[in-house]
């Protein structure tokens, strides 16, 4: 039996617009829309698509906070909507940017608190604090009120106590954004060992493509409600056919580099851009650079997930696909 | 041309203001509900005492009135800026305000001034159009008084900004200006004479309001509408509310200096 | 299957208080973290609310007596008033940030923890300083009663702190009842400060000085006039300005059980409204 079961969830919201000096409109929008997937325990699945395309409003639905318009849904067999307490058990939530840490109390505080408030036996908390509190590196933050922790080691404060009370599920909403390489990197490692070792499932949403490429075998791209796509990264690059991008710069400006299966996209003096399928490798590309022209330094771009969507979009895959 | 600028940061403030259509329409029913408690109160008081403080009972109900809707322009209670002040200055971003090339003071001042336009023609208009389907009000029919107290409502707007803005500047020392705040919110009612007119305390008590800022925020501008003040009274009273807007935006001024070569910055 | 890692969950309402008090007890030491402020305002709110009471002895220095009732039991509407409302915004009055926490997406954050959001946003931003406005109301209360010109009979005895009880849990269900408005209207936070800080101030005053419209909202529209007036008629032996039956002047813990429930049933309409409509 799958963890999480969605099926033709909808979701409506009645919007209210001024129209003219007085009268207002009402319109109804379906935020979610015949929305149908499961995710199996285990796995580590990655739901991007473009801003207001669902995907909060679909992780409100499966913690509970929001009622959905229609539909079934199911979190480890419960019925978020109805049973949202006893979910809460279950599932972990770590909500991007907006901290549920005690602000003016050190990290240490805050999950006393947890403890408390989801009754965690005393063994298990300590087992579970200190193997966090090691893959974290958070052991030396402990005593540090929390408004004086830099955003990335604030971020990896939220993952731990989201994960004290061993949920099953694990919603992560842009686990990595604005953190420093080193923290985004620390994060991701954390994620997959919680994922391959502990078997947590994993929902993130995310605008970043290496979380993705990092973490997930499965990705669900959601536009107006839909899911548009759902299946391995690598499908998706071919479906959109993305590209990324290799920056090189010369020791001369020189004309466009011609090599095979890479196009020049921009000049800029001694520097030039060159798009090539993101599903290829980027060393044949890098060694003819090199073979014929005066390489001084080069760096490879990751297509944004955005772009990659977009893409989808030219290519005209409107339909749900599901590969692999 | 700074005055320009400090003229459109003082209407987009008002602009900013205007959406917040609900909590305009709250505000000006619970002026009103406040209203008609206080006026009960104050036709028991003037039952009793029909010439205390020097009004009749029909001013001093019309006093309740103009108090009511001076509340929310003016802020004798604390608030307009300092929410947005004090978030800036909880997660450090005052550190980038201090160092862009407007005055500091300056800036908030201009925004405060927009919300009390906007919240004079809003939550000032309202409740007093309430209480004068009830109850019998005494307003001037003198546009040159009406004059008066629109420049009287500008001091005591630029008093209480000065004051308000001093309240906050306690943040870079207190990290916590919400204790001082409601503090100087408790003061401000009682020496403002929103709850009672000044002119009603004994003694001491009375001779010090009359001295203290906050009369200038309510006392003075409810005594020019109801024309207890005219000729030299009335300039005296200008004067003494142009003299409190001064000192104290001297002082925050002189305050503000030393939060900047303080800055401790959130988190940093 | 998972719930069994956790002990059973205990009584709903024991364990509604316990998530108040630890969510109440963290705000404390969050408060503590700036200890400085944290003494200043305590004692400062202590001195400072006093004032409130000034203006009524300022009234009360100019005349005699007030719509019949004379200083001290005025003062006694004043004080037991100030106590019920001072108290009940100790224990829930934040609630009142409900909007605020709406606007930023943090109620989630609430949401998803396992305990009641009720319990958790009545402790939200629990502030210890404002004990400062109950014990200045004891005081004058005390005082109070050492002027009154009243036969203390037992039940007249018994009546006092049964009214600051019910008096309490009157205004705690108004504060919730009022807050719920804030899920359908997020900046509407105003509304309600009508009916608590309004009412509360109404109260201070006899009903005599008022209309007889407004008298019988408080008797039969928002609960206000079983927190101290009707109480008071019988233990002041002052006359009711409506003439209403004398049983209601017992009838506040009816009127405050009343008053909870009306709350927590609105509590759950908006709470229900909040997460069929989101935000």
């Amino acid at each position: 039996m799958a963890l999480i079961e969605v099926d033709n969830v909808s979701r409506t919201f009645t919007v209210r617009s001024r129209k003219g000096r007085l009268r207002r409109e009402k319109r109804q929008v379906n935020a979610v829309d015949g929305l149908t997937f499961q995710v199996a325990e285990g796995e580590c699945v990655g739901y991007v698509g473009p801003n207001g395309a669902g995907k909060s409003t679909t992780v409100k639905m499966l913690t509970g906070i929001l009622v959905p318009s229609g539909g079934r849904l199911r979190v480890a067999g419960v019925d978020p909507s109805r049973d949202r307490v006893r979910l809460a058990h279950r599932i972990g939530v770590v909500f991007g940017q907006r901290t549920t840490l005690w602000w003016d109390l050190p990290l240490r505080d805050s999950y006393e608190m947890a403890r408390r408030i989801y009754r965690i036996p005393a063994g298990r908390f300590r087992a579970n604090l200190d193997r966090c509190l090691e893959l974290l590196d958070l052991g030396p933050l402990m005593d540090t009120p929390v408004r004086q922790l830099s955003l990335g080691q604030r971020m990896r404060g939220d993952i731990a106590a989201a994960l004290l009370h061993d949920p099953q599920v694990l919603y992560l909403d842009e686990p990595t954004i604005g953190l420093d390489v080193v923290s985004r990197n620390r994060v991701r490692q954390f994620l997959r060992e919680v994922n391959t070792e502990r078997g947590t499932t994993v929902l993130l949403t995310t605008h970043d493509l290496t979380d993705i490429e990092q973490l997930c075998s499965r990705v669900m791209v959601i536009d107006h409600g839909r899911v548009v796509y759902d299946g391995g990264l690598e499908g998706l690059h071919a479906v959109g056919e993305s590209e990324r991008t290799l920056v090189v710069d010369l020791a001369e400006p020189c004309p466009p580099i011609a090599v095979e299966g890479a196009r020049v996209v921009r000049v800029d003096g001694p520097r030039q851009w060159l798009a090539f399928p993101a599903a290829r490798s980027a060393a044949p590309v890098v060694a003819a650079v090199a073979a014929g022209y005066p390489l001084v330094d080069l760096s490879v771009r990751e297509p944004a997930i955005e772009d990659v969507i977009s893409r989808m979009y030219a290519g005209e895959v409107a339909a749900p696909v599901r590969v692999g | 041309m700074p005055l320009t600028l400090y003229g459109s940061v003082a209407r987009g403030s008002f602009r900013r203001y205007a959406t917040y259509r609900a909590a305009i329409l709250a505000g000006a029913f619970t002026n009103t509900v406040f209203g008609f408690i206080l006026s009960y109160t104050y036709l028991a008081l003037w039952h009793a005492r029909p010439d205390l403080g020097g009004y009749d009972a029909t001013g001093a109900v019309t006093y309740i009135w103009i108090s009511q809707a001076l509340i929310a322009p003016v802020c004798v209670w604390g608030g307009g800026f300092q929410d947005d002040f004090q978030d800036r200055v909880r997660n450090g971003d005052i550190a980038i305000d201090l160092y862009r090339p407007v005055d500091l003071q300056s800036w908030w001042l201009a925004t405060d001034l927009g919300r009390a336009a906007l919240q004079l023609v809003t939550r000032g208009v309202l409740p007093m159009v309430a209480g004068a389907a009830v109850f019998r009000l005494r307003l001037p029919h003198d546009g040159r008084v009406w004059a008066a107290f629109l420049v009287s409502v500008m001091l005591a707007v630029a008093v209480s900004f000065a004051f308000r803005y001093l309240v906050s500047l306690t943040g870079f020392w207190l990290m916590d200006s919400d204790g001082v705040r409601s503090l100087a919110g408790i003061l401000g009612m009682f020496f403002s004479g929103k709850l009672l007119p000044i002119t009603l305390f004994p003694g001491a008590l009375g001779a010090l309001a009359r001295v203290l800022p906050w009369s200038a925020m309510v006392q003075i501008p409810c005594d020019v509408l109801l024309q207890q003040r005219t000729g030299g009274a009335l300039a005296t009273g200008l004067g003494f509310q142009a003299f409190w807007a001064l000192v104290l935006l001297a002082a925050g001024r002189a305050v503000q200096g030393l939060a900047t070569r303080r800055v401790v910055v959130q988190g940093g | 299957m998972a719930d069994d890692r956790f002990p059973a969950p205990p009584g709903r309402l024991w364990w509604g208080l316990r998530v108040w008090w630890m969510t109440a007890a963290m705000w404390t030491r969050s408060a503590l973290a700036y200890r400085t402020s944290f003494v200043l305002m305590t004692v400062g709110n202590l001195a400072i609310t006093a004032m409130d009471f000034v203006i009524i002895a300022v009234m009360f220095h100019n005349i005699h007596s007030m719509g019949g009732w004379d200083f001290h039991q005025v003062a006694f509407l004043y004080a037991t008033s100030s106590f019920a409302i001072g108290l009940a915004d100790m224990l829930v009055g934040s609630i009142d940030a409900l909007g605020n926490r709406i606007r930023q997406g943090t109620l989630d954050g609430i949401m998803v923890r396992p305990a009641p959001a009720l319990a958790q946003m009545a402790a939200d931003r629990f502030a210890l300083r404002r004990l400062g406005r109950p014990l200045q109301a004891t005081v004058i209360l005390l005082w109070s009663l050492s002027g009154l010109r009243v036969q203390w009979t037992w039940d007249r005895m018994l009546m006092v702190p049964g009214l600051l009880v019910c008096g309490t849990a009157i205004f705690v269900a108004l504060f919730v009842a009022g807050s719920c408005l804030q899920f359908w209207v997020a900046d509407a936070a105003e509304v309600q400060n009508s009916f608590t800080f309004g009412g509360a101030t109404m109260i201070q005053y006899p009903p005599t000085v008022f209309a007889r419209e407004l008298v019988a909202g408080a008797v039969f529209g928002i609960p206000l006039a079983f927190v101290n007036w009707l109480p008071a008629l019988h233990i002041l032996g002052q006359s009711d300005p409506l003439h209403l039956p004398a049983v209601l002047r017992f009838a506040s813990p009816a009127a405050a059980a009343l008053a909870l429930a009306a709350a927590g049933l609105a509590w759950r309409a908006g709470l229900r409204a909040y997460r069929s409509t989101g935000s």
